[in-house]
């Protein structure tokens, strides 16, 4: 057994420091905290036409020979600058879900469109009535002549108001068990009869409700077989759930941040915060649950390593993950005291507010990519081999 | 990064599987209750060689690693072995380090049974030393003194256990009676200490690991078998989501122990921090587990006749040899949040 955690990307870290500098507008990442539009267009358009989009796919498919490594320190850095990809992030988990699914026309334009920046590709799974029970997708898709007519509606489709094309999830058979009469489409944005609608958020991000009036797609829009779109979306799952995971980020952690703040802050009565035994109670227990979510991950990222399939690992770590980071929020929010509610727009928030942020932030964290109900059913069921709660459809 | 167990690790942990399966059935386990030592065990035991294996080669050990003895002590905890391994481990460790030759080769030859005080003598005595009812000899810090205490082997118990819910063979130690050795002096005396009290922790991190999949294989089974209103309670809700979050913590509680063992063996600077880690969290694993396992358990759980109860007691009796955890959490903190002036 070896834990040392080798930093793969360390010589790649100066240079993507370097690119950053020169090349990020300090402005973007305060302009995507303000208008909670987590994907700046001028930064995508500049990352597609350097090739960094392009780094290690096919080049049949528009691949590029940028090195993959320093494209990944690049992301990774511009994360830690503040910057959210999520225009990006969908793109490149549906380019990949079209790598494996779809046809070579269609993964010459749309994967091609993807990498050099001109497509953009947001998600359509989740509806009004439907979350984590994807598969009763209600959006009708029909038959009609050599095209397809779409109508419905897609809840959280993040970046719709950016994007080029819907990854949609359709119903396209009522007359058979539900996971057999669905159908996967790339539905374009700009089409006639699409509107995108914003939805805010309590972590501050926009993401959209999209609807669909009798929006005509043509048959080289559908992605795998009719009513096949099952299949699609088994590996579309894989992709979105198969995050990285395991590495050290680099500066101070939200607790070591609060810490240090405890141990130079002193309460109304004198004492300094940091000397109350439930306080480095709680630090203690943070550093301990985040050092067990690291390792979960580090799991993961080791399976997938050596050729495996982290399944029911990958839940675990996700659902660790999610519900500790949560308990950390609330723990580190007491322990800033009354000026933790505190908004960066106050002026005077301890630590600019980074706590009450990623409070807000991290709701969302036990809910999408996999709700904790639904890792810890499939956990009883996969690991423990439980009887199944509810009926199969 | 590699997550994975040599050979010779996968080896040794079925060799001790087989061992304590065999050797450390639940009748044996009763059968050595409420005393909680049985010396037909501990003299096989030590026979394999796994109370000497971690000492080093000079002194007569195997020079084993930390990862090869927390091997052994899951595989211990896995079936509540009545014998004080983690103790004995530690306390020879810390023998060794303090080149205390005569009271090593005993340990090493299986012929002394030694243990160690976790907390520092007071008012003349060591209260509740673990193992102490059946060690010939304690490991202490008396002051800023590392001292060795020794009675003349003898007919176990050689002092009057304390009757505990653990089952485990407690008893105190007054520094006036029998053979005293002073092993080292100072702040050295103090270090020797902590770094045995350390290395308990990590074995009994492993230990409680494996009390934990024990308490957890009971508890599936149970709800499994079990029917209520017609259907098997293992297929409700509240059953399955609380087992499937022991499941997953409890995973992340061997991987720590995994990583605190790695991390003494490879000198990382943190082993210390981790091996309390993995004490903290392995305890409260364990206690989680054998808790919901017990109450799914129902009205059977609260008897003495069903096998939890015995994982039970011991899931919390085990960690709290070290005292109020809080007070670990504590000092943890302090390791992990180091103070540096001036910083944000």
């Amino acid at each position: 057994m070896d834990f040392k955690d080798v930093d793969r990307l360390a010589e790649y870290r100066q240079g993507a420091r370097d690119w950053v500098a020169e090349h990020v507008d300090p402005a973007w990442a305060e302009q995507q905290r303000v208008s909670g539009s987590y994907h700046t267009p001028e930064l995508h358009a500049l990352l597609a036409g350097q090739g960094w989009l392009g780094a290690g796919w096919p080049a049949e498919y528009g691949g590029t020979d940028n090195d993959p490594d320093m494209a990944a320190a690049l992301f990774e850095e511009l994360d830690a600058a503040g910057l959210h990809l999520d225009g990006w992030a969908t793109t490149k988990m549906i380019s990949n879900t079209l790598l494996h699914t779809a046809t070579e026309e269609q993964k010459r334009e749309y994967i091609g469109g993807a990498l050099r920046g001109e497509i953009i590709i947001v998600l359509g799974y989740t509806e009004p009535d439907s979350g984590s029970d994807v598969a009763a997708a209600k959006t009708r898709s029909e038959r009609d002549g050599d095209e397809w007519l779409i109508n419905g509606q897609k809840m959280f489709t993040s970046t719709a108001h950016r994007g080029t094309h819907v990854f949609m999830l359709t119903r396209s058979n009522t007359e058979v068990p539900k996971h057999k009469g669905l159908t996967t489409f790339m539905v374009p944005l700009g089409s006639p009869g699409v509107e995108v609608r914003p939805i805010y958020t309590l972590g501050g991000q926009r993401t959209n409700a999209t609807f669909y009036t009798d929006v005509r797609v043509p048959e080289s829009a559908r992605i795998g077989p009719v009513d096949g779109g099952w299949g699609v979306m088994h590996v579309a799952l894989v992709f979105e759930r198969s995050g990285g995971g395991g590495g050290r980020k680099s500066g101070p952690t939200l607790a070591e941040r609060v810490a240090a703040w405890a141990q130079r802050t002193r309460r109304d009565d004198g004492t300094r915060v940091y000397d109350d035994a439930t306080v480095k109670e709680r630090l203690a227990r943070i550093a301990i649950d985040a050092e067990v979510a690291r390792l979960l991950g580090m799991r993961t990222a080791w399976i997938s390593a050596t050729g495996g399939l982290p399944g029911t690992e990958g839940s675990a770590a996700k659902l660790f993950n999610a519900e500790s980071a949560q308990r950390q929020h609330w723990d580190l929010l007491d322990i800033l005291g009354a000026e933790a509610v505190l908004a960066r727009e106050a002026g005077d928030a301890p630590l600019t507010a980074a706590v009450e942020e990623a409070w807000r932030r991290g709701v969302v964290g036990t809910i999408y990519g996999g709700s904790s109900e639904i890792m810890r059913e499939i956990v009883a069921e996969r690991v423990l081999g439980l009887p199944r709660v509810r009926a199969r459809s | 990064m590699d997550l994975s167990l040599s050979e010779d690790q996968l080896t040794l942990r079925a060799a001790f599987a087989e061992f304590f399966d065999k050797e450390s059935t639940l009748e044996r386990v009763r059968a050595a209750e409420p005393l909680g030592f049985d010396q037909d065990l501990w003299t096989k035991l030590a026979g394999t060689g796994a109370v000497a294996m971690g000492l080093p080669e000079d002194a007569g050990g195997g020079g084993a690693s930390a990862l090869d003895l927390v091997l052994v002590a899951e595989q211990y905890g896995r079936r509540i072995a009545p014998v004080p391994f983690p103790e004995a481990a530690a306390a020879g460790h810390v023998l060794a380090q303090a080149s205390a030759a005569e009271l090593v080769g005993g340990v090493a030859d299986g012929s002394t049974l030694a243990t160690i005080a976790l907390s520092p003598a007071h008012d003349g005595r060591l209260r509740l030393v673990p193992a102490g009812a059946v060690a010939e000899v304690v490991v202490a810090l008396d002051g800023d003194r590392l001292i060795a205490l020794r009675r003349p082997p003898g007919a176990r118990p050689h002092v009057a256990p304390s009757p505990n819910f653990g089952s485990s063979p407690l008893a105190d130690w007054p520094l006036d009676e029998g053979e005293q050795t002073v092993l080292a002096t100072g702040p050295y005396a103090r270090q020797l200490h902590q770094d045995g009290v350390s290395m308990w922790q990590l074995l009994t991190a492993a230990a409680l690991g494996g009390l934990r999949a024990s308490a957890l294989e009971l508890g599936v089974a149970y709800v499994k078998a079990r029917k209520a209103f017609g259907v098997i309670i293992g297929s409700f809700q509240a059953i399955q989501h609380r087992l499937a979050d022991v499941v997953v913590a409890g995973d992340g509680a061997q991987l720590l122990a995994f990583e605190a063992a790695w991390a003494r063996d490879a000198g990382q600077p943190d082993a210390a921090a981790l091996a309390s880690m993995a004490f903290l969290f392995n305890a409260d694993c364990a206690f989680r587990t054998a808790r919901e396992c017990l109450q799914f358990h129902g009205g059977y759980g609260f008897t003495l006749e069903y096998d939890i109860q015995l994982y039970f007691r011991r899931a919390k009796a085990w960690p709290l040899a070290l005292g109020d955890s809080r007070r670990e959490y504590e000092r943890l903190a302090d390791l992990v949040y180091a103070e540096h002036e001036g910083e944000e």
